[in-house]
């Protein structure tokens, strides 16, 4: 698991809250540059395995790899191990008393201490990459959803993460809004970046990820590549949920 | 609420039309009328000091107080919002012992009336500080330290003058307050933003300092404001401790001169034109804040 070419290990990794197994003992391995998909109907502790891998979710027990290293809850590793995984969100959670340079620049400033010039330098390339450097001044209500949520995954380039984690990046937009926001991901994969997806947009899944992940109350069920998982799921609730979300 | 109806709608194009009656009497519900007494009573108070002997006289007299009101007002509010945002803090913290430790400040404030924490504080905590100091003063000097214990037991209970009590008290009494405020203001940002802050790396303290500060504080700012205004009316308790703001002037001039409608009727007339200026400006930055919120 300490092996060179993975960047997060999960063993068997246990969450509770009271009353519920958020996650019931998931095990998986994500190499470097791969991107994995994960799907799964509501509550069956996908956000919560990513909240535990950049650790805004305390473990209950198992064991968390990220880059070689094992996790634990000194507050100095903590930091660092955040800042070098980027966490795109379902709500934006963009700073709204910023503007997006700003909102861009503030941690690479606070936290990896990089002088002004340089920190808008990189903002201003990350800003052109998902496509709206002409934004670089307004502030975030004053963009679409869309626009939010390709400033929110530029804020979380700069930081130069060696791992994205998306928490249903597009289920809060407008259906027009979606593929601008699938376009920017789908250029992220090509170009190597590791990635941990939450989503139920199946034509991402088809198209980007290396492997798909099935969840279903805290455990994984199901994983395979996008070509057999879709064409002969061997597991029913796969199946079942499958036919859910693909007549829907 | 009303105003924001009154001023979002545009007067209507025909003049005999019923939007345009209509309109005018929404103008006319939602106008400030108030104001209309306000000025009513500025102006007699106005022309009263400059025309009548006994109150221009009263006037003068008090007068000489301002100073002492509105420096008191300052200096404790500024450590109020130290003191109360530091307690907010607190009570929202993971670490029990602060959480608790703030609980208790707030929770003891709130159940003593003012005047009885103003006598309280000025008169028994400070005497019992000064006399922690001296004590702590002799066992430093009793264990050869007897630099820092001669300075220590130097403090002497009159070193402290009444008008510092005083802005103790006060701080002391609002910084409870404004501990509330400063909690609620924190706890209305979503959880979200702390989040975003924290996966970027930043420490807790950055994250509030960056985050969730300026976006709650600019929540609060009517809030803050509107404590502004109680704590310059509540600055009159001092008095009590013989602090000589305009309220213990007015009750000497009132006592010597035996013009007590003069020397009452002055004081009530400068508190009103102080807290109604104040609550102008107020307004003003508010809606300064609302301009900029909507760019
Ligand atoms: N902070 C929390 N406190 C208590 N229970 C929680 C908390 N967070 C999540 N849970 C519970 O843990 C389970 C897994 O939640 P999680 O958010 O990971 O599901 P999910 O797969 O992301 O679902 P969705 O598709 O609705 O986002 C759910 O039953 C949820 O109610
Ligand atoms: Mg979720």
């Amino acid at each position: 698991m300490n092996s060179a070419e993975n960047m997060v290990v999960l063993q068997n990794l246990k969450k509770h809250f009271t009353g519920i197994e958020a996650l019931d003992g998931v095990s998986l391995t994500v190499k470097k540059g791969q991107v994995i998909v994960i799907i799964g109907p509501s509550g069956s502790g996908k956000s919560t395995l990513l909240r535990c891998v950049n650790q805004l979710e305390e473990k209950s027990s198992g064991e968390i790899w990220v880059d070689g290293e094992r996790l634990t809850r000194n507050s100095k590793q903590l930091d660092k191990v955040r800042s070098e995984i980027g966490m795109v969100f379902q709500h934006f959670n963009l700073y709204p008393h910023l503007t997006v340079l700003e909102n861009i620049t503030l941690a690479q400033r606070i936290v990896k201490k990089i002088s002004k010039q340089l920190a808008i330098e990189n903002a201003m390339a990350q800003l052109k990459r998902v496509g709206i450097e002409e934004k670089a001044d307004k502030f975030p209500a004053q963009l679409s959803g869309g626009q939010q949520q390709r400033v929110a995954i530029a804020r979380a380039l700069a930081m130069n993460p060696k791992l994205m984690l998306f928490d249903e990046p597009t289920s809060a937009l407008d259906p027009e809004m979606i593929k601008e926001v699938l376009e920017v991901m789908l250029d992220l994969a090509k170009a190597g970046i590791t990635m941990i997806v939450v989503t139920h947009e199946m034509g991402f899944a088809r198209a980007a990820a290396d492997e798909v992940v099935f969840m279903d109350k805290g455990q994984i069920v199901e994983q395979a590549i996008p070509a057999d998982f879709f064409a002969n799921p061997k597991q029913e609730r796969t199946r079942l949920f499958l036919s859910q979300i693909l007549n829907h | 609420m009303a105003q924001s109806v009154s001023t979002s709608t545009r007067p209507p194009s025909i003049r005999n039309s019923p939007e345009f009656r209509e309109y005018i009497l929404l103008k006319i519900k939602t106008a400030p009328w108030w104001l209309i007494g306000i000025a009513i009573i500025a102006v007699i108070t106005a022309v009263t000091i400059a025309t009548n002997q006994p109150f221009q006289d009263a006037f003068l007299f008090i007068k000489a107080g301002l100073g002492v009101t509105i420096s008191t007002t300052l200096i404790a509010f500024v450590f109020a919002m130290v003191l109360g945002l530091l307690t907010g803090l607190g009570r929202i913290s993971n670490n029990t012992f602060f959480r608790n430790l703030a609980t208790l400040y707030v929770e003891i404030i709130r159940g003593i009336p003012m005047l009885v924490l103003i006598f309280f504080i000025a008169l028994v905590g400070v005497p019992a500080i000064v006399a922690g100091f001296k004590s702590l003063g002799v066992w430093f000097t009793e264990n050869g330290m007897i630099g820092i214990g001669a300075w220590l037991s130097g403090f002497k209970n009159n070193a402290v003058p009444m008008n510092t009590r005083a802005i103790i008290a006060l701080s002391f009494t609002y910084g409870a307050f404004l501990a509330e405020i400063f909690r609620a203001g924190i706890q209305s940002i979503g959880r979200g933003q702390m989040e975003a802050a924290r996966s970027q790396g930043m420490s807790y303290w950055q994250a509030m300092r960056y985050i969730i500060l300026p976006q709650a504080i600019r929540n609060v700012l009517p809030a803050l404001g509107n404590d502004f205004i109680s704590m310059l009316k509540d600055s009159s308790l001092v008095s009590v401790l013989a602090v000589r703001d305009i309220t213990q002037i007015a009750r000497l001039y009132a006592g010597r001169s035996f013009q007590y409608q003069e020397a009452y009727i002055t004081l009530a007339v400068m508190y009103l034109t102080m807290t109604v200026l104040l609550s102008f400006l107020m307004k003003f930055i508010e809606k300064r804040i609302q301009k900029n919120e909507q760019r």
